[in-house]
């Protein structure tokens, strides 16, 4: 076993339990931290796909200012009691762990079908900084400025959204 | 054992389903919105996995979009939480059933 | 020189041009309307007139039918036939009905509605002379229907009176329930012959080689029309309360001419009924059995024109059964007759009527005798033309029809001749009631006066033809050239005469003292009395058969329509609608988590479907 499949199993198997922790926990803070540790080990797994931009992005987009966003709201929230997710849950406990298992078995029913073709050692994608960056502004200019401008809703969006009676 | 495109794309899919359930299973609208970034994220999985193994450049590319978009609507979506809140002070999805068929 | 064809074109519209032209413009000239009304009565006279002598000279002539539509097999045409028997009907119904207008003059002065009046009467004048001069059935059916409506109309003239109204209704209703046996009986013919042409079934019909039932069933079916027009057991039920209308609507429609209308239609198709032995055996009694029925309610009636009504009822009876006896030149003949003495004595009883303020009822008149010596002189003369006394028309005509009677079925000789004494009967009852001992009223009869002479003109006209009607035996010589006088024993004749006699020494020996009301005649029929009376309850038996009957059936469609049409199938559709639109709207139930639930649930499935396929 390689370093690099011993990483692997290593990230995937902490993905998983930390998103399942996400699930589980009754604390909506500590599910957001759990909710960080999936984004990190998410991060890991790029890092051995070799896209080092976007593992780096990964951090600093969704751990960095996508958790601090949720944190802060949940800390704005601030309600300290325990929420007890399973009590009077009965349907939902049922259908939603099974949707999610018929898509899981779905997909790796499958993926245990497929053979993907052969892909020679040279053509395997090392997502360096230019690498990604070069296509993004050339080839896909305008998604970039429309995400611009999308963002800008966004932003706009919040504040509207935001606003308490009376002010402008 | 050589760890190929099927693993990763193994993994995003059990990131998906957990994404999915936990949607489902939870009451609060904080937890909804975690959930739908884990879905998110096990999309990003995938495209980043496809663009390693043979595709090119264009999942990564595909790849930075969601995650832009992503944080908008992170965003978007707490402060709807925010107004929620202050109007309902509760975050229960089933408190809020205004819009009735 | 106008052509044969238009002199027929100008009798038959130029009362419909009048009826459209009062209607349209002279409403509020009463004067003028009463003007073009009678104008063209006289004009379709004159020409009725000319196209008589034009006949007597030679033969029938048939305008050639146009045709008028026509798809696939069924064509329908349009045209006329002038023959002598059209023409015979044709002076009877201008030449009364011109008589009858101009009486109207006087007797509905002062009437508000005197110009609508008048359009009906050319429109029924143009309606009734449609009838006799179709060439087919189509054609014939179309004016029979509108003649219908006329009498609809003109019953129910006075319509702000319930009575009148309601009148209307009836009559116009029992005809219909004859002419549905007549459209089905018009339908069966069509269907075994192919066309509606009466000169062309006259020469078919025979050679056809249809089944007895077929021929009973074409002809019995037509019949039912005849019947309900002509007011012949049982749908005669609407004749006396057609009484309501207005008297010389009662004259005209109701004695002289539309209700001779299915005598006339019968002998036109004569071909058709004679093809039938049993249909004319049932033609025959039917006929028997209203004259004689209509005698015997006639004698217990108070009302002066529900006597002449029924009178019309029995004289009736007496043309149908000749009919039914095959003698369709006889009946034609006791038709014109008829239509001369009946019109003369409704016309004498509305100049009564008039003269003792619109009073009807019999007991409450008396010894109008000398107040009024022309009136009574034309009631005089048109009563014993009724009762059949030698030498006036009833005599002749009526005789011609007990020879008949005499010759083919002694049971209906039988019934003729008790109807003849009770026809004798009921009207000496009448005549020596209003006319002879003191007036019972004193202060009704104080008014009474003779009439002007726009009211007496005709009555004298009419007189005079009741009286010379039946000389020569013109008439039927006229309809059949070959017809002559059946051989008859004197001894016969004197037989015949003595009926009426008898009928009327006996009224005169009830009668003639005067009594103040109908005692003896109580008395003396006993029990019978109510049962004729009452009509023979032949009115409460339909209002009971029109309430169960009918009420039953309305019932079921009344059920039908409440459950299963609205309730299972409105209530089926809408119930449905509403099921699905309340399984669809649990899905928009505003809670987040179950259209998460289905969202992801449809997400998983489709890719489920997909995978599959």
């Amino acid at each position: 076993m390689t370093v690099v499949d011993s990483l692997f199993l290593f990230f995937s198997v902490a993905l998983v339990l930390s998103a399942v922790m996400v699930i589980v926990s009754p604390h909506a803070v500590v599910s957001a931290l759990y909710l960080t540790l999936v984004f990190t080990f998410t991060a890991g797994l790029y890092i051995l796909l070799q896209a080092f931009f976007l593992a780096v992005l990964q951090i600093l987009v969704y751990a960095g200012a996508i958790m601090v966003l949720f944190l802060f709201v949940i800390m704005l929230l601030d309600r300290r009691e325990p929420c007890r997710w399973w009590s009077r849950n009965l349907p939902a406990l049922v259908g939603g762990p099974m949707v999610g298992l018929t898509f899981g078995v779905a997909v790796w029913a499958t993926l245990k079908r497929t053979t993907w073709p052969e892909v020679a050692p040279e053509t395997l994608f090392r997502g360096d900084l230019a690498q990604v960056m070069t296509p993004v502004f050339t080839r896909f200019l305008l998604p970039v400025e429309i995400t611009g401008l999308l963002l800008l809703a966004a932003t706009i969006g919040v504040v509207v959204l935001t606003r308490k009676e009376g002010q402008p | 054992m050589m760890i190929g495109l099927n693993h990763y794309l193994a993994v995003s899919a059990i990131l998906f389903g957990l994404g999915l359930a936990c949607i489902l299973v939870r009451r609060d609208i904080l937890l909804i919105l975690m959930g739908l970034e884990m879905n998110l994220n096990a999309a990003n999985l995938a495209l980043v996995a496809f663009s390693r193994f043979g595709h090119g450049a264009t999942g990564q590319v595909m790849t930075f979009f969601v995650m832009a978009i992503a944080a908008a609507e992170a965003a978007i979506g707490l402060a709807i939480v925010v107004a929620l809140f202050r109007k309902g002070k509760s975050t229960r999805v089933n408190e809020f059933r205004t819009l009735r068929g | 020189m106008p052509t044969i064809e238009h002199i027929t074109w100008i009798l038959l519209f130029s009362p419909l041009v009048a009826a459209l032209g009062i209607l349209l413009f002279t409403r509020r000239a009463p004067t003028v309307s009463a003007a073009v009304s009678i104008g063209a009565a006289l004009v379709s006279f004159a020409a009725s007139v000319k196209l008589f002598l034009v006949v007597a000279g030679g033969t029938g002539v048939v305008i050639a039918p146009h045709i008028w539509l026509s798809v696939g097999t069924f064509t329908v045409e349009w045209g006329a036939v002038v023959d002598r028997l059209s023409v015979l009907m044709l002076l009877v119904v201008t030449g009364v009905g011109s008589a009858i207008q101009i009486y109207s003059v006087g007797y509905m002065k002062g009437d508000s509605g005197i110009s609508r009046y008048f359009a009906y009467m050319s429109l029924f004048t143009f309606s009734m002379l449609g009838v006799v001069l179709s060439p087919n059935f189509i054609q014939m059916f179309m004016f029979w229907e509108l003649v219908g409506v006329s009498s609809y109309l003109l019953i129910g003239f006075w319509f702000e009176r319930p009575a009148a109204a309601a009148a209307g209704q009836k009559a116009f209703i029992v005809n219909r329930i004859g002419d549905a046996g007549l459209i089905l009986g018009i339908l069966t013919i069509w269907a075994c012959a192919g066309t509606f042409d009466f000169a062309e079934l006259a020469g078919q019909w025979q050679g056809l080689g249809l089944t007895p039932l077929i021929l009973a069933a074409a002809a019995g079916l037509v019949f039912c029309g005849a019947a309900g027009k002509s007011a012949q057991v049982p749908l005669h039920v609407w004749l006396p309360d057609a009484m309501e209308g207005p008297t010389p609507v009662s004259a005209l429609i109701h004695a002289a001419t539309m209700v001779a209308a299915g005598v006339y239609m019968l002998c036109r198709v004569s071909w058709l009924i004679t093809a039938s032995p049993m249909v004319m055996t049932g033609i025959a009694w039917i006929g028997g059995v209203t004259a004689l029925m209509a005698a015997l309610i006639a004698l217990t009636q108070s009302d002066i024109k529900r006597i002449l009504a029924y009178s019309t009822l029995s004289q009736l009876g007496y043309m149908m059964m000749a009919v039914g006896l095959g003698g369709s030149t006889e009946a034609m003949f006791h038709l014109t007759t008829h239509a001369f003495f009946k019109a003369l004595l409704f016309l004498s009883a509305g100049s009564v009527i008039m003269a003792l303020h619109h009073e009807q009822d019999i007991w409450k008149m008396g010894g109008l005798r000398k107040r009024m010596p022309l009136t009574f002189g034309a009631f005089l003369i048109g009563t014993l033309a009724l009762g059949g006394i030698w030498p006036l028309s009833g005599y002749y005509s009526k005789d011609e029809i007990l020879l008949l009677a005499l010759e083919q079925n002694t049971a209906l000789l039988v019934v003729g001749l008790v109807t003849a004494f009770l026809t004798a009967l009921y009207m000496g009852r009448l005549l020596w009631v209003v006319f002879f001992g003191e007036a019972r009223d004193r202060r009704l009869a104080g008014h009474a006066g003779e009439s002007p002479w726009v009211v007496t003109l005709p009555l004298v006209f009419l007189a005079v033809l009741s009286v010379v009607g039946g000389w020569y035996a013109e008439v039927p010589r006229f309809l059949s050239p070959e017809y002559h006088a059946v051989a008859y024993s004197d001894k016969v004749m004197a037989g015949f005469l003595a009926v009426p006699v008898i009928g009327f020494l006996l009224a005169w020996r009830v009668y003639g003292k005067a009594p103040a009301d109908d005692a003896v005649l109580r008395k003396g029929f006993g029990p019978c009395y109510r049962l004729m009376e009452s009509k023979f309850y032949f009115d409460e038996c339909y209002g009971w058969l029109i309430e169960n009957v009918q009420g039953g059936a309305a019932l079921v469609c009344e059920t039908f329509d409440r459950w299963i049409i609205c309730g299972a199938g409105v209530g089926g559709l809408t119930g449905t609608a509403r099921m699905l639109g309340w399984a669809v709207r649990t899905v928009q139930s505003g809670d987040l988590r179950f259209t998460l639930f289905v969202t992801g649930a449809g997400v998983v499935a489709l890719l489920l479907w997909l995978l599959a396929g």
